[in-house]
C-alpha cells in the first residue's frame, strides 16, 4: 500500500479518499470455494426461523443498549439514558436507542384523550385531537436532537473516563414528521404584540418552556412522527414539540399545550436549569441554539485496538446553525490534521458522519475532530468554551474532544 | 443570529403572521373560555396567573415536612436532591450554590413550580393555598420574608430576588 504518499497528516493520517479508492482492502484475501465442494455453515442447512411482527436486533448485537443514569434519587423516571454512539454508524440512531431525558417519567397517554391546545394571545383559541393533526399537511425532516447537557462532563477539572456514550451520549438522529407549528398558530391567529410562546407538556411535571415566537413560526414542527413510526412514549408519544437545532429541552414532549404570551415565562427550567453561570456570578439566559460540533465514535474508550494497521477513524457532526461544512481531523494532538470525507447526507441541523482512514503504528497518539459548520463557524477548544464560565457550568458545551490511544491499544478520554 | 436580533426580526414581522392565510384544514375545535381556566397553570413572572387563595411560613412548615423534606431535607438543605436554601453570594465563587433562595429571580416562578410539579409522587395534591405556603415557608428559609406574612397573589409577586437581576440575553 501507498503509505508514505498517502498521508495527510502526522502520526499515520490517510488521505480521506483512500477509503473510496479501495486502496485500503489489499489485507483480505478472497474467501473461495473449497476444493472438496461447496461447505454450508449450521444455518444454511435448515431452514430459518419464522417471520415475526416486529424486527429485534441481533442476540449478538444484545450489548448495544443505552446506558440510564437517575439524576434524582429516590425516583425511577427522572435521569437521562444514552445513545451507544461507539457501537453505531450513519446518522440516523435506532429510534430504541435514542437519548432520553425525562424530568418526571414518561406518561402512558392514551391519544384518543390527549389534546393540543393553542391558547393565550390568539384570536381563536383551538384544540387539536390527534386524529385531527394527522389530516394536516406534514413534512418530515433528518434533524439531531441534543440535550444541552450533552458533553457536560468535558468542562469538569480532569478527564471523565467512561465510553463515547456516558460522555456525548444525549445527542441522537431521526428523521422527524409531523405538522409545521406555523399552520396550527395562523389557524389560531396570534394577535399582534405577543413574542413568545410557552410549551407544557403533558407528563406530571408540567415541563414547561418558553419558545420565541419567530422559531415557532420558522421551522418548528409538532412532531408525530420518528423514524417513518408514530413516537414511541419515551419521545413525546402522541405528539411533541419540535425545535430543529436547538436544546432538546425545549421540544417539549407529550405536548399539550402552547400558551401565546408578550414576555418569556421565566420558568423553573428556563432561569434555574438550563441557564450559563458565568465567573462574575451572571447567567446567560436562552442560549438555545446547539452550537458547531463533532465527536470520534470510533475508535474510543472500550474499543481496543488488537493490532497495528489501517482503522477507519468515524465520527459525527452537527450544527445547531446548518450544515456542516468541513470536518477535520488529527492524529497527533491538534499539531496537524486532515480533512475528513463526508457521508453523502449532509443536511442541515442534522448528524453528519464523517471518515478518514489512519494507520496505527503502535506507538501513542491523540485522535480529535474539528467540525466547521457552512456559516463558517468552527468548534472551539475546551478553553474557549470555559472562557468565561462558571465552573459549575456545564449546559451547551461544543468542545472539541480528544482520545488518547496508548500503545497497548486501550483509549482513554484526555484535555490537549 | 443572535436570540436578541431574533426577537427584534420577531417583533417587525408580527403583523404578517397575524394575517397570514390559513393553509391546513382549518381542522382546530374552539376551547371555551372556562376550559381554558381550567387546564392553565401558567404564572408570570409578574405575578399573572396566580390563583385565589393564601398562605404563610408557619402553615408551610408542616407541609414541607410532610411532602418535601424527604428529598429536599430538612430547612430545605442536607436532603438527596436540590438544596432549596442558601447559596445567596455564592454564584460568583469557585463554589456556586444554585437554591431558591440564591438564584431563582422570581418569587411566582416558585408557587408555578411547586403547584406544576411538586411533590414528585404526587403533584396536584396541594390546595393552591397550601402551595402559597409551602412557597412562603422556602422564601422564609432564605430570609426574603418573615414567618408570618401572608404570601397570596397581591404579595407575592412583591417578593424581591436577590438574584432578579441576574440573567442576561445573548450569546454564549
Amino acid at each position: 500500500m501507498p503509505i508514505g504518499d498517502d498521508a495527510v497528516a502526522g502520526n499515520g493520517l490517510l488521505d480521506r479518499r483512500l477509503f473510496l479508492k479501495g486502496g485500503l482492502v489489499g489485507g483480505l484475501t478472497l474467501l473461495s470455494a473449497s476444493a472438496h465442494g461447496v461447505e454450508r455453515r449450521d444455518w444454511m442447512k435448515t431452514p430459518g426461523s419464522s417471520l415475526s411482527d416486529e424486527g429485534i436486533p441481533s442476540p449478538h448485537e444484545s450489548h448495544v443498549k443505552r446506558t440510564s443514569i437517575r439524576t434524582a434519587p429516590g425516583t425511577s423516571g427522572s435521569g437521562i439514558s444514552s445513545t451507544p454512539h461507539e457501537h453505531l454508524d450513519g446518522i440516523i440512531t435506532p429510534s430504541r436507542l435514542h437519548f432520553e431525558r425525562h424530568h418526571s417519567g414518561i406518561p402512558e397517554i392514551r391519544p384518543d384523550e390527549h389534546r393540543l391546545v393553542i391558547h393565550g394571545q390568539v384570536e381563536r383559541p383551538l384544540s387539536f385531537s390527534l386524529d385531527s393533526l394527522a389530516r394536516y399537511p406534514t413534512v418530515s425532516r433528518i434533524h439531531f436532537l441534543e440535550c444541552a447537557g450533552n458533553s457536560g462532563a468535558l468542562l469538569m477539572p480532569k478527564p471523565i473516563q467512561g465510553p463515547c456514550s456516558s460522555l456525548h451520549g444525549l445527542i441522537s438522529g431521526s428523521e422527524w414528521g409531523g405538522v409545521p407549528l406555523s399552520s396550527l398558530l395562523n389557524e389560531a391567529g396570534v394577535k399582534s404584540g405577543a413574542r413568545w410562546i410557552l410549551a407544557e407538556g403533558a407528563d406530571s411535571s408540567v415541563m414547561s418552556r418558553s419558545i420565541p415566537l419567530d422559531k415557532a413560526m420558522d421551522d418548528a414542527l409538532v412532531a408525530l412522527y420518528q423514524n417513518g413510526e408514530r413516537l414511541r412514549p419515551a419521545n413525546g408519544y402522541p405528539m411533541r414539540l419540535f425545535l430543529p437545532g436547538w436544546e432538546g429541552n425545549t421540544s417539549v414532549k407529550w405536548l399539550r399545550t402552547l400558551k401565546v404570551v408578550d414576555e418569556p415565562a421565566m420558568t423553573r427550567d428556563e432561569t434555574s436549569k438550563y441557564t450559563d453561570l458565568q465567573r462574575d456570578g451572571s447567567s446567560k439566559i436562552f442560549t438555545f441554539e446547539m452550537g458547531v460540533k463533532s465527536i470520534i465514535t470510533k475508535p474510543s474508550p472500550g474499543l481496543q485496538l488488537h493490532e497495528v494497521g489501517v482503522y477507519p477513524i468515524s465520527g459525527i457532526a452537527w450544527s445547531g446553525g446548518g450544515r456542516i461544512r468541513r470536518v477535520d481531523v488529527s492524529a497527533d494532538g491538534g499539531r496537524s490534521w486532515g480533512e475528513a470525507a463526508l457521508d453523502e447526507h449532509v443536511l442541515p441541523k442534522s448528524l453528519t458522519r464523517f471518515r478518514i482512514p489512519w494507520r496505527w503504528d503502535g506507538g501513542p497518539a491523540v485522535i480529535l475532530s474539528r467540525a466547521t459548520d457552512e456559516r463558517g463557524e468552527v468548534q472551539p477548544t475546551r478553553e474557549t468554551v470555559l472562557g468565561a464560565r462558571s465552573a459549575a457550568g456545564f449546559y451547551h458545551n461544543n468542545c472539541m474532544q480528544a482520545w488518547r490511544v496508548d500503545p497497548e491499544g486501550t483509549i482513554t478520554h484526555v484535555y490537549i | 443570529m443572535s436570540t436578541f436580533k431574533g426577537l427584534v426580526l420577531a417583533g417587525l414581522l408580527l403583523g404578517s403572521w397575524a394575517h397570514a392565510d390559513e393553509l391546513g384544514p382549518g381542522l382546530g375545535e374552539p376551547v371555551s373560555h372556562r376550559a381554558l381556566s381550567e387546564m392553565d397553570f401558567t404564572v408570570l413572572p409578574n405575578g399573572d396567573g396566580l390563583p385565589a387563595g393564601q398562605g404563610t411560613a408557619l402553615l408551610g412548615s408542616a407541609l414541607y415536612d410532610q411532602h418535601c423534606a424527604s428529598c429536599h431535607g430538612e430547612a430545605g438543605v442536607g436532603g438527596a436532591n436540590a438544596a432549596l436554601v442558601g447559596g445567596v453570594g455564592s454564584l460568583d465563587t469557585d463554589r456556586p450554590l444554585k437554591t431558591v433562595g440564591s438564584f431563582w429571580p422570581y418569587a411566582p416562578t416558585i408557587f408555578d413550580y411547586v403547584r406544576r410539579s411538586m411533590p414528585y409522587p404526587s403533584p396536584g395534591i396541594l390546595t393552591d393555598s397550601e402551595v402559597y405556603s409551602v412557597t412562603a415557608y422556602l422564601l422564609f428559609l432564605n430570609g426574603m420574608i418573615k414567618e408570618d406574612v401572608v404570601v397570596s397573589a397581591t404579595t407575592l409577586p412583591r417578593v424581591n430576588m436577590p438574584n432578579r437581576d441576574g440573567f442576561v440575553l445573548g450569546e454564549r
